[in-house]
């Protein structure tokens, strides 16, 4: 197996770190080489957050190339605009319906891209593009916070359907990992939103 | 047992495993988590230093005594802890002393990119450079055991792109603990043996031709090193490589032989020469500096020729790849395909986006930030800032755009001390953060006050190291290991060193502790203080907004909407939770601001500084609250 590259991306202060620890995890746990890179620092205080996690028979590099990310998992949609260029032209998209306002917008110097400039950037990349109302179902569920494992649970059923890792990676795993590296207070709710990641990813279904 | 550890957790389970008993460090990313890992480990002492000096002459103090010892910081922090560094490599130890030095190639939250390998060479000592998690943990147990061997401190040279990149780590065993403590067995007499560890011109005199003789001797181990590999190749391009672009080698080049240098200081001459006659062309990769280049160049290696007739080739390196910034495969294939190393058809072709236009998003100070309200006047009060290193050099963005130098920490107080003994014709404030006046602060100040200058210091306490990720300061009592301040058998409470009082001493005359949110406060004391003749210091005060003690006490404000008139004031505070909302004001037509309720923390800065009394108070937000949740009752 050619090693699948994610590029998980968000905002400073959204979990996506501790979502790309997860998904290292669930990679070794299937029995994958694993490898992770994220950058810590400045970034905490509300700037882009970015991390790298690749699976494989054999990996080297812990961080992949711009033009070489399968799969791309925004928790913040401006941040997932921002990324695009490390994508390529097959690559998968999955962003969580969520925007978070930077001060360059709110002191008027940039406006924050319109839905439809949003969605024809998308499209120039790639067809494959999923949207995740993260923090509609999480708030559902009773708590806005688990709004990542709605993500990560549509991210589950994304690679199976596009058969992005053979043998596929079963739930279990998944949720035997997120439950092993989240607080045990959140499990059941973790699952529940996890769950309902994976069956709202088919009722947006695939652009 | 196999188990995901990120670089820094490796190298604490390292050094651990290697029987390391001792360790001492100040936070700065990347290393900052080396010692967070090392010190939940049983058995062992860690602590959090005042600055990287003090760290690495406890870890010394440790070594001399016998134990094995770390010290950890990152690449700028050995600059403070250069003086340590270079007589511990003229004295040698009892027990093994690693120094982890954590640099960070394309400063992601660093002032420079220096090369710390550097450092080895200068101070004629090995240099040790792992390439991934499991090398990181490895090598910090071929450290220990290199440093004892030849007595010598090792430098262990980490990058950012190691220290916070996670794979899998085969997991050993830590020998029966020979810790701290009761079951430690019995620590050997402190050496009586000033000949090596008295450092007097006599003494150092003679320990200078050893430590030469040793670096011959560490020249001929790395021979042998098993650390460092060759990978056989079959394309005639012979690579020679350390750190992580040892894995961008292999995964840009899986057809060249490599040279993996684990130990890439001092050089294994005759390894290196081998190795050139078994390739056509010679290529150092290394991130930053030629350093293994220059190496490699002096020790005259070069390579044969296609041709019989046609002269040897040097080896390349910094003419290929670049000596700015970090690499990565991407950036490898790149300049391997200018340079004709690899087909253009190994070029990746990125999507063509205009995503320059997106609205950056740089870090900004948080909402409630009690940084904020002391920038906004000083931007207002328009005085040179001398600045320094922490959250709050976020001071210098704009709208807040109060800070006008800032080199290293510790460096605002003296520089504003120079500049108004050169005459400036304005008065300098300096702002300096708790954590870092307790780094480099003190000194400095102490300064300020016998060479008397106006400088006004504003200490921004925020009782605690926040931009690294929260670690206590000697103010707090909260310490790296629990209870490790002595606890006053009186009160029953910790040693606390408080700051008001170490000013004080130092002997300022003028010293007021403000909160931090009294903006009209701070302002007066800013005014008046800027008429002294004589150093003034103002201690801003308020927990980080960020402490999770404080969050029980958030409660969001509001905009009253007519009063708002879109005067713009609010925004020049650059708070995140202060938004541009889409109503307009009938008479100005500009947009009122509004307040995001899931962020705004009720600091109550912007409601003080609004001219037109729009924005509520805690308590104006509580009775809205309250007279709400009444109407839903209803
Ligand atoms: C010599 C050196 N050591 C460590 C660092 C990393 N570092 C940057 S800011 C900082 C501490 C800042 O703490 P404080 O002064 O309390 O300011 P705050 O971030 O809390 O506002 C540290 C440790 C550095 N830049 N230079």
């Amino acid at each position: 197996m050619k090693p699948l590259n994610f590029l998980l991306v968000g905002v400073g202060g959204q979990g996506t770190i501790l979502a790309s620890d997860i998904l290292a995890h669930v990679g070794a746990a299937a029995g994958l080489q694993v490898k992770q890179a994220e950058l810590h620092g400045m970034s905490q205080r509300g700037g882009s957050v970015s991390s790298h996690v690749r699976w494989g028979e054999r990996v080297f590099s812990p961080i992949v190339g711009a033009g070489e990310v399968d799969v791309l998992v925004a928790f913040e949609e401006l941040e997932a605009l921002r990324y695009l260029e490390m994508l390529h032209r097959d690559a998968l998209i999955i962003v969580n319906q969520e925007r978070i306002i930077p001060t360059s917008v709110t002191t008027g110097a940039y406006t924050y891209p319109t839905e439809p400039t949003m969605l024809a950037m998308f499209s120039s990349v790639t067809t494959h593009i999923i949207r995740v109302d993260g923090p509609g179902i999480a708030g559902r569920l009773g708590l806005a916070k688990a709004a990542n494992s709605v993500v990560l649970g549509a991210l589950a059923r994304a690679l199976a359907v596009h058969k992005l890792v053979e043998p596929p990676v079963s739930d279990e795993i998944w949720l035997t990992t997120m439950a092993e590296r989240t607080p045990a207070k959140f499990r059941d709710l973790n699952r529940a939103a996890f769950c309902g990641g994976q069956d709202a990813m088919t009722l947006v279904g695939m652009a | 047992m196999k188990q995901l550890l990120s670089g820094n957790a490796a190298l604490a389970r390292g050094a651990w495993e290697a029987g390391a008993v001792v360790a001492a460090g100040y936070p700065g990313t990347p290393s900052t988590e080396i010692l967070e890992h090392f010190a939940r480990y049983p058995g062992v002492y860690a602590e959090w230093s005042p600055n990287e000096k003090v760290a690495l002459d406890v870890a010394i103090g440790a070594a001399y005594a016998g134990k094995r010892a770390i010290a950890t910081m990152k690449h700028v922090g050995l600059n403070v802890a250069a003086d340590a560094f270079m007589y511990v490599a003229m004295t040698g130890i009892e027990g093994g002393l690693v120094i982890i030095s954590a640099d960070d190639p394309a400063m992601h939250s660093s002032q420079n990119e220096q090369d710390n390998r550097m450092y080895a060479k200068f101070a004629r000592i090995p240099c040790l450079e792992p390439a991934s998690s499991q090398a990181a943990k490895d090598q910090m147990l071929d450290a220990f055991a290199i440093s004892e061997q030849f007595d010598t401190p090792v430098l262990l040279r980490v990058t950012t792109r190691i220290c916070h990149s996670t794979s899998e780590v085969i997991l050993g065993d830590p020998p029966p603990r020979t810790g701290l403590g009761d079951e430690a067995p019995q620590t050997p007499r402190f050496p009586r043996n000033p000949g090596k560890y008295v450092m007097v011109p006599g003494n150092a005199v003679k320990r200078h031709p050893i430590i030469e003789e040793r670096l011959r001797r560490l020249a001929a181990f790395a021979e042998t090193y098993p650390g460092n590999v060759i990978v056989p190749g079959s394309s005639g391009l012979g690579i020679i490589t350390a750190g992580i672009s040892y894995q961008y080698a292999r995964e840009v080049f899986p057809d060249a032989a490599i040279l993996h240098l684990g130990m890439s200081w001092p050089l294994p001459a005759d390894l290196i020469r081998n190795f050139a006659e078994s390739v056509n062309r010679l290529i150092v990769m290394e991130e930053l500096d030629p350093f293994i280049e220059e190496g490699v160049r002096l020790l005259g290696v070069t390579v044969a020729s296609d041709h019989p007739e046609a002269p040897r080739k040097w080896v390349e390196g910094k003419n290929i790849f670049p000596i700015i910034g970090e690499f990565s495969p991407r950036i490898i294939r790149e300049h391997a395909i200018t340079a004709g190393l690899l087909p253009t058809s190994a070029h990746v072709a990125t999507p063509d986006l205009m995503s320059s236009t997106l609205p950056p998003r740089p870090p900004v100070l948080c909402a409630g930030c009690p940084h904020r309200s002391s920038f906004y006047l000083l931007h207002k009060l328009k005085v040179p800032v001398n600045g320094d290193i922490g959250c709050y050099s976020l001071g210098f963005a704009p709208p807040l755009s109060a800070m006008h130098t800032l080199g290293c920490m510790g460096a605002g107080i003296s520089v504003a001390h120079g500049a108004s003994k050169a005459g400036s014709p304005e008065r300098h404030v300096a702002v300096i953060g708790d954590s870092t006046f307790f780094h480099s602060g003190i000194p400095a100040l102490l300064n300020v006050v016998y060479h008397h200058s106006p400088v006004v210091t504003i200490i921004l306490d925020n009782r605690v190291t926040a931009m690294t990720g929260h670690q206590g300061t000697p103010a707090t009592g909260d310490t790296l290991q629990p209870g490790q301040t002595h606890t006053d058998p009186s009160t029953g409470q910790p040693t606390l060193i408080a700051i008001e009082p170490i000013v004080r001493a130092l002997g300022i005359q003028h010293v007021q502790t403000l909160d931090a949110f009294a903006v009209d406060e701070i302002e007066a004391t800013l005014r008046d203080f800027l008429q002294l003749d004589g150093p003034s210091v103002l201690i801003a005060l308020q927990p980080c907004a960020l402490e999770t003690s404080g969050r029980a006490r958030w409660r969001p404000l509001e905009v009253v909407a007519d009063q708002c008139n879109g005067c713009t004031l609010c925004f020049r505070l650059g708070c995140p939770a202060i938004l541009k909302s889409d109503e307009l004001d009938a008479h100005t037509q500009r947009p009122r601001a509004s307040i995001d309720p899931a962020q705004c923390t009720g600091c109550e800065v912007c409601s003080q500084i609004c001219p037109r009394n729009a924005i509520s108070f805690r308590d104006d937000a509580l009775s809205l609250a309250t007279a709400e949740s009444t109407e839903v009752r209803r």
